[in-house]
């Protein structure tokens, strides 16, 4: 099994995406850098946090023209796993590989802060170690959370199992107060209809050591782990 | 010849810092301002050897491919001949 983090200009949560992987899960990991096309060694991309280019013009609109992403769009559609972390889902977004976007937190600032965040569906590659409707305490640190879709598609997205995490308070109640960014429906992470491809803003490589406040993110990597190390079994 | 581009936010997606804008003129006792929507403009220099036509097109698909993002943004277009 293998791992892949992107390295856009800009991004900077690639090391900390490295580090997990490596240390943590145990797992063989590369940087590929954004002009790279070839994907074919890796089981599973992470688009890392960061402010790829700057941000300019919205966040993750100029990362999706990358060659990467031509790469990483195939990939996706071959069922293999993409995980986006905070400008990682904003690029996946702008790339129309998740729908909706993410828009200017509701109070204009930047977080940078632990929130609760609940389990919506544990039956995804990526939450099956979690319990469903379990609370994870992990960090925000975005200006554009604030998750926004038409009516249309938020309820597929219900309909279909897709919502995968939501904010929360400490006891996994959805109120207004719990919702850092204004975000429709409280989300703050959806996946695709194939469930191979997930993106999140909270920053669950930020949370896979109790050192650093929280070590609940480790789950997420470690059901991903497992379900690639299942696959090659069968 | 010159594209003017003007991208702006969808009646139907909220615009914070429209709002924040809108709140802080009336604070400073501006009348008659009802709402205050912010957007992004654009000025594109398009060669000279394009006419009118395919300038339009070609601005047209940067506008839509590039600059604004469908799910939450419309844009505008003027072509601004010398």
């Amino acid at each position: 099994m293998k791992f892949g983090v992107i390295v856009f200009p800009g991004s900077n949560c690639d090391h900390d995406a490295y580090h997990v992987v490596s240390k943590h899960v145990g797992q063989p990991v590369d940087f590929i850098w954004h002009r790279e096309t070839d994907l074919s060694a890796y089981d599973a991309i992470i688009i890392p946090g960061g402010f790829s280019y700057g941000d300019y013009l919205r966040a993750g609109a100029l990362a999706r023209f990358s060659p990467v992403m031509q790469s990483v769009r195939k990939f996706a559609a071959h069922g293999r796993f993409v995980l986006g972390i905070c400008n990682g889902f904003q690029i996946l977004c702008e790339a129309g590989l998740l729908p909706g976007a993410l828009m200017r937190n509701r109070d204009l600032h930047f977080i940078c802060r632990h929130v609760h965040v609940r389990v919506e569906n544990s039956d995804t590659p990526f939450t099956h170690m979690l319990k469903q409707g379990a609370v994870l305490r992990l960090p925000i640190a975005h200006a554009e959370g604030n998750y926004f879709c038409d009516d249309a598609t938020l309820d597929e997205l219900e309909r279909e199992g897709r919502i995968i995490f939501r904010y929360c308070d400490e006891r996994g109640r959805l109120t207004d107060t719990s919702n850092p960014n204004g975000s429709r429906a409280s989300i703050a992470g959806i996946c695709n209809r194939g469930r191979n491809v997930l993106g999140m803003m909270p920053h669950p490589e930020r949370a896979c050591e109790d050192l650093l406040g929280s070590s609940d993110g480790s789950a997420i990597f470690n059901s991903l782990a497992t379900t690639i190390a299942k696959m090659a079994e069968s | 010849m010159k594209a003017k581009v003007y991208v702006t936010l969808k009646p139907s997606v909220l615009d914070p810092q429209g709002k924040a804008i809108h709140h802080s003129v009336e604070l400073m006792g501006w009348q008659g301002i009802t709402d205050i929507r912010q957007g992004k403009y654009f000025e594109i220099a398009l060669a000279e050897t394009l006419d009118a036509e395919r300038a339009r097109a070609l601005a047209e698909r940067l506008a839509r491919e590039v600059l604004s993002n469908p799910v939450i943004e419309d844009y505008r277009i003027e072509i601004e001949e010398p």
